[in-house]
């Protein structure tokens, strides 16, 4: 298939952006494909891992923060356990998704990003995950109050969601840690 | 036997009887695990997806915590076990997240707790001669299909739980149980559970495909260690007949579950009724009492 690339002002500064995030060294790539063979949600993707790679090198802009794999992706990891130059691409994804949020490229279908966000909130107030809030808030979010509310009355009554919020974690030592990234992300190190 | 044990979020919430069943095996076993006083979320996937320095951190505190309790720590989420081990992978292997750590905690800690996953002491701290040995309800030649899904085996430089491709170590166990393993190559595919709620049609497919290849080898059940591919084989069922029209009703099962059964725990104590499809169908091969 044909992909264009866009012109950028200053091409490769998206590639330079993942590479800082990452560390991980996208020039070893020599297209083997296997990363693409065994990603399981390749055949959804306009581009499938391999060629996320060679649009990076190419010097692709913001255009490819909108390519559907990085929201279907499942952090499977079977793209880094299986190249040959132990290319992370799993934590590739991961940085154009915080990418896609850092420049506000809005999550074409579904929205990991709010769903990130709801249930990190909640483990910086209780210290631990409390998924009924955390699916609620979602639901309410996305507006898709209705998917799912069939199961939540069997769900409950056997006991395989929690109803009240978790206790007993150190609400403090959670608080510090968020506090102290949120000052981090914005610096270099 | 003595561990630190890490619950995890889940295990009083969607993995309660994972984490009844690991309980009441241990004590059956002789296996002394002390809950971690206090212990935080490790992050999941959405930390990751985040932030990798607050992942790293997040994980650690947990850790820091089982350092101070000088025991291994024992985790039996396979989610929790594989952000503690790569959060102790990227400590050692990055200057970069090992000083971000230490700023986060406000304490210095170098990757080097010992992670372990339950089935891992079963397997090399208890051994199969002596696990043998207590085995006084064997499951009667049970059909299972062993899943291990991502986050045990991947990435295997930082988990090194067993054969990436090819893991055999809950198939080991069930030997000893008295079941009988089908072979299957769909072992070490991905459920979709990281998208159970933000994409659900692809958590659907992946898990019915996961299902699928497992009632095409034979499985009379699927047997897990991960909460987040037991939920998404388990409460999915209902919507992969509505979209795919297929009837499943394969019951899927916490290796710690079944492990219960054959050491003659009640099938109540080990949470059997909070499964969303009916382990009758196993419970009756096993001819274990409801």
């Amino acid at each position: 298939m044909t992909t264009r690339i866009a012109k950028q002002k200053t091409p490769g500064d998206l590639l330079k952006a993942v590479q800082e995030k990452t560390k991980v060294n996208l020039n070893v790539c020599y297209q083997c494909k296997k990363c693409s063979i065994g990603c399981p949600v390749a055949d959804q993707a306009e581009s499938p891992p391999s060629e996320i790679i060679r649009r990076l090198q190419l010097g692709a802009g913001d255009e490819l923060l909108q390519t559907g794999l990085i929201w279907t992706c499942l952090s499977c990891e079977t793209c880094y356990a299986r190249c040959p130059n132990q290319i992370n691409f799993a934590a590739v994804v991961d940085a154009l998704k915080s990418l896609a949020v850092e420049k506000g490229v809005a999550d074409p279908q579904g929205d990991a990003p709010l769903f990130n966000r709801l249930f990190l909130n909640a483990v910086e107030s209780y210290g631990r995950a409390y998924d009924l809030q955390v699916i609620a808030l979602y639901k309410l979010g996305t507006g898709s109050l209705k998917q799912d509310v069939d199961k939540f009355p069997a769900m409950l009554k056997k006991g395989k969601m929690a109803i009240l919020p978790p206790s007993g974690a150190d609400k403090g030592r959670i608080r510090r840690i968020f506090k102290k990234a949120a000052q981090n992300k914005g610096t270099k190190a | 036997m003595k561990y630190a044990y890490y619950p995890g979020c889940s295990a009083h919430s969607t993995a309660r009887d994972m984490h009844e069943s690991c309980l009441a095996v241990a004590k059956a076993l002789g296996i002394e695990l002390n809950e971690i006083k206090g212990w935080t979320c490790c992050g999941a996937s959405a930390a990751h997806q985040t932030d990798r320095k607050l992942a790293a951190s997040l994980a650690s505190a947990n850790l820091l915590l089982a350092k101070q309790m000088g025991m291994d720590m024992v985790v039996n989420c396979a989610a929790c076990y594989n952000r503690s081990k790569v959060a102790n992978y990227e400590i050692i292997h990055s200057e970069e997240i090992r000083q971000s750590v230490a700023d986060c905690l406000g304490q210095s800690y170098d990757g080097s707790q010992p992670v372990r996953h339950f089935v891992e002491i079963l397997l090399k701290d208890l051994g199969l001669p002596a696990l043998r040995k207590k085995i006084i309800n064997p499951l009667k030649g049970l059909k299972t299909a062993s899943y291990y899904g991502c986050y045990l085996v991947r990435p295997p430089e930082a988990t090194g739980f067993d054969d990436p491709e090819n893991p055999t170590i809950l198939e080991s166990l069930i030997d000893v149980m008295g079941g009988e393993n089908v072979e299957w190559s769909g072992k070490v595919d991905c459920c979709g559970g990281m998208q159970n709620l933000t994409r659900t049609e692809i958590t659907v497919r992946r898990s019915a495909a996961v299902i699928g290849m497992a009632q095409a080898a034979g499985a009379e059940c699927i047997v897990v260690a991960c909460p987040m591919c037991q939920i998404s084989l388990d409460v999915r069922q209902a919507d992969m007949e509505k979209l795919l029209g297929k009837h499943y009703r394969m019951p899927v099962i916490y290796i710690t579950q079944l492990l219960g059964l054959a050491l003659g725990i009640s099938p109540k104590k080990l949470g059997f009724d909070r499964l969303m499809v009916s382990p009758a169908a196993v419970l009756k091969t096993t001819k274990a009492a409801v």
